[in-house]
């Protein structure tokens, strides 16, 4: 239903433009920016050719920044501001982060989210995340000397709310317009789909820098369905690293004092890791404590230091075909994300599992960006009519707290998303005015051992007996993954009512203040920036309900349709002046006036799909 | 074609407990083609709002239709046998004392094979007695007597879900 392309000649200024809409592989070791060209997804290389950009930033002082490989290359000599794999502490608060004696940083524990000391204050990781977001955008502006019209930025599959919520607050500080997170095995699968047309049950393997992913995906025309993800949001090739330095500092008697000492032994260890993947035997050597050292290391002693966690990602796997009701021979393939399935230990391993070889012929490390790329691509309505659909779950279950901190869960791991469910609660005490609630994610039956995403209060329930009061908790979960819940008394008629946002995502005022102070572009002016996005937005719906009109208008009667006309004209009239406050009301005014139309052409298009348009397609 | 449509109109399927589990799974993406929000991008706020209740909507009925069990509960309540799993806990002694024996058993099995043993045969009597729902609905039309066996059902998917984290402590690397 690709309505965008369809525009009455003269209406808009060049409507057959193409918009540029870019997918983002925001990782934990490096990150990629794609985009189609000539019809073809492709990563986009910096001024120097490197389609990488190492998830780096560097803090210096005087409020300026490096990102990337500059920022790589000053690691070693200033590690404390230097942050590397910032993803793993998204959305996470410092008493949720283990290992962190190994890591060169300063930790600042604060509220909703942890946050890093730097020589230019602390840093909390959507701040960091921001920064390298906002370098990929400058890069893709550059390759097309154009605005982006948006971009789809992937997380693992296993991120929970608190961490998507993060990752989408960190693309708005960079400016970017998000059409939709997806989770990476499902960008991958994408790359693989429409590159070998394949249909069946596919395994997405995917072992990063810092994050396990394993994803069962169904392909059947052109819809993809997540049949069960399971995975480790804190595992990955970081881990073999410093199980390497950690085995290469004892070899040879040495003791990294500092955070330089640790980031070179680490960085050494990258290296070794990397050369091992093609070579029997490979140096690891750094300079510690200003001495230099060297190691040999063996393939064979490298997959013995790596076999636990590689070993842990197979049992993931086992338990992901269990929770699929999957056996391993109904899988027709294999495919392979990440840098660290180079490793030949981990190819074998995986292979052996599944009996088959496994998917390499797509990079490993552009997979997941070309994917998403094509997925931003459709969504700006640049694809093809209904090419593509990714159909997504909730990784992790949703709940709330109930008496004696048991957990209810409300809504299922593993369900499709876009997804609400409600659930009813009561009143346990006579008079009881007030309910505390309590959401909370994951598997487990106690409430200590889940992920706490926000606590509110319903107040003003009218005083009864216990139990008269009927309170309908909702849950809510966007195409996003993205959580509201809202609770609501029932009996009395009185309404009280609260939406919630997880206490890890920023509010809108706090991002606003952001962007204010400049974070990204000091230089950007707010007030044109506004203007532009409101006049974007007013052309866009002008240009979709004009769209509409041309194809369903028939829908409604003449009356009605002069009326949406007039309204799109005025949205028109108003977008070519300057007053953003103006332009928005206006774009508001149609949104509203258009909406029983937007209803009645979905009631068209289900009813068409239920008249059995497309049977033989079944 | 309303929002509040049942489910089995929604989907176009006939109202009967046998469904052809593919046939559900194509209407769903069919469905889904169609409201889902990513398919109106472009269209601004509302078009989403609407998308998005649409698609919740479909997802709803699919979560219902695809599973046996929940398809059964469903019927039984629009045939007026409604379930109320917590209010309702009366039981067949015959079965309360087959639950209490398999549940022995789960305790005392001592390795990964006699779990797997007792999820076997847990499996083959949710087999059996997901027949007879079927039958109860669709051919003898007495929802209070499939409610009752939604019920026991209902004990035996938990007690299943129990044998389940058994055998994942037991054996992480077992796979049915």
């Amino acid at each position: 239903m690709a309505l965008l392309q369809i525009s009455e000649p003269g209406q808009a200024p060049d409507p057959h433009q193409r918009r540029v809409a870019v997918g983002i592989d925001l990782g934990t070791t490096h990150s990629l920016v794609a985009a189609l060209r000539h019809g073809v997804a492709e990563c986009l290389p910096d001024e120097k050719g490197r389609v990488l950009l190492p998830s780096a930033v560097r803090y210096l002082a005087g409020g300026r920044r490096q990102i990337g490989f500059d920022a790589l290359d000053a690691m070693a000599g200033d590690a404390e501001n230097t942050v590397v794999s910032v993803k793993r502490f998204m959305g996470r608060r410092l008493a949720d982060l283990q290992g962190l004696d190994k890591l060169p940083y300063r930790f600042v524990d604060q509220p909703g989210m942890v946050a890093l000391a730097t020589r230019a204050g602390p840093k909390t990781p959507v701040e960091v995340s921001a920064e390298i977001l906002a370098a990929l955008r400058q890069r893709a502006e550059d390759s097309f000397d154009a605005e982006l019209f948006g971009a789809v930025i992937t997380v693992p599959a296993y991120f929970d709310d608190a961490q998507r919520q993060a990752t989408k607050d960190a693309a708005q500080l960079a400016g970017l317009n998000v059409l939709r997170l997806i989770s990476e095995p499902t960008a991958a699968a994408v790359a693989y789909g429409l590159d070998n047309a394949s249909e069946g049950l596919y395994a997405v393997y995917d072992l990063g820098g810092g994050t396990f992913d394993i994803s069962l995906l169904r392909l059947t025309k052109g819809v993809f369905e997540v049949v069960a993800t399971g995975g480790d949001a804190a595992l990955g090739g970081d881990d073999i690293d410093h199980a390497l330095s950690d085995w290469a500092l004892a070899a040879c008697g040495a003791m990294a004092a500092d955070a330089q000492d640790k980031r070179a032994a680490l960085v050494a260890a990258r290296t070794t890791k990397e050369a091992l993947s093609s070579a029997d035997a490979a140096d690891w050597s750094a300079t510690i404590g200003g001495r230099e050292r060297r190691v040999p290391v063996r393939r064979s002693q490298l997959e013995a230091l790596a076999r636990p966690w590689v070993d842990r990602t197979l049992a993931a796997v086992r338990k992901v075909l269990r929770d699929g009701q999957v056996s391993r021979d109904e899988v027709r393939g294999v495919v392979m994300v990440g840098g660290s399935t180079r490793m030949p230990l981990v190819r074998t391993s995986v292979g052996e599992l599944f009996g088959r070889e496994v998917l390499t012929n797509v990079d490993p490390d552009q997979v997941v960006a070309i994917g998403a790329a094509i997925q931003a691509n459709a969504l700006a309505g640049n694809a093809r009519d209904g090419e593509l659909l990714l159909l997504d779950v909730i990784a992790l279950s949703l709940g709330l707290e109930t008496m004696g901190g048991l957990v209810e869960r409300v809504i299922e791991r593993n369900t499709t998303i876009p997804v609400a469910k409600a659930q009813e609660f009561t009143t346990f005490k006579d008079g009881q005015t007030a309910m505390a609630i309590h959401v909370v994610q994951g598997e487990r039956d106690l409430v200590g051992e889940c992920r706490s995403l926000a606590r509110f209060e319903l107040r003003g329930i009218p005083p009864m007996v216990a139990g008269a009061a009927r309170i309908r908790v909702t849950f809510q979960v966007d195409a996003d993954g993205l959580l509201s819940v809202s609770a609501r008394e029932q009996t009395s008629g009185v309404e009280a009512a609260v939406t919630v946002k997880p206490s890890y995502g920023l509010a809108d005022e706090q991002i606003a203040q952001m962007l204010k102070d400049g974070f990204t572009h000091a230089e950007d002016d707010m007030a044109a920036r506004s203007l532009r996005e409101a006049r974007v937005e007013a052309e866009r719906m002008v240009l979709a309900t004009r769209a509409a009109l041309a194809i369903d208008g028939g829908l409604l009667s003449a009356e009605e349709r002069a009326a949406v006309e007039a309204l799109a004209r005025e949205t028109e009239r108003i977008g070519a002046g300057t007053d953003a406050h103006a332009i928005e009301a206006a774009v508001a005014a149609l949104a509203e006036g258009t909406e029983a139309f937007a209803a009645a052409r979905m009631n068209q298009g289900i009813r068409q799909a239920l008249a059995g348009r497309r049977v033989e397609d079944i | 074609m309303k929002l509040d449509d049942d489910d089995f109109t929604l989907f176009g399927l006939p109202e009967r407990h046998a469904l052809d589990r593919a046939k559900v799974d194509a209407r769903w993406r069919q469905l889904q083609a169609e409201v889902h929000p990513d398919r109106f991008a472009g269209d601004g706020a509302a078009a989403q709002r609407i998308a998005m209740q649409w698609a919740v909507r479909v997802n709803e009925a699919y979560q219902r239709l695809k599973d046996p069990l929940r398809r059964a509960a469903y019927l039984c309540e629009r045939r007026g046998a409604a379930i109320q799993a917590h209010d309702n806990t009366a039981m067949p002694a015959a079965f309360l004392m087959q639950q209490m024996q398999w549940r022995e058993a789960l305790e005392e099995a001592a390795d990964a094979a006699a779990v797997a043993g007792l999820e076997a045969e847990v499996v083959a009597a949710e087999r059996t007695m997901l027949a007879d729902v079927a039958r109860l609905l669709d051919e003898a039309g007495d929802a209070p007597a499939a409610a009752a066996q939604v019920r026991a059902l209902m004990f035996l998917n938990r007690f299943r879900q129990d044998i389940g984290r058994r055998l994942d402590t037991l054996d992480p690397t077992h796979i049915r």
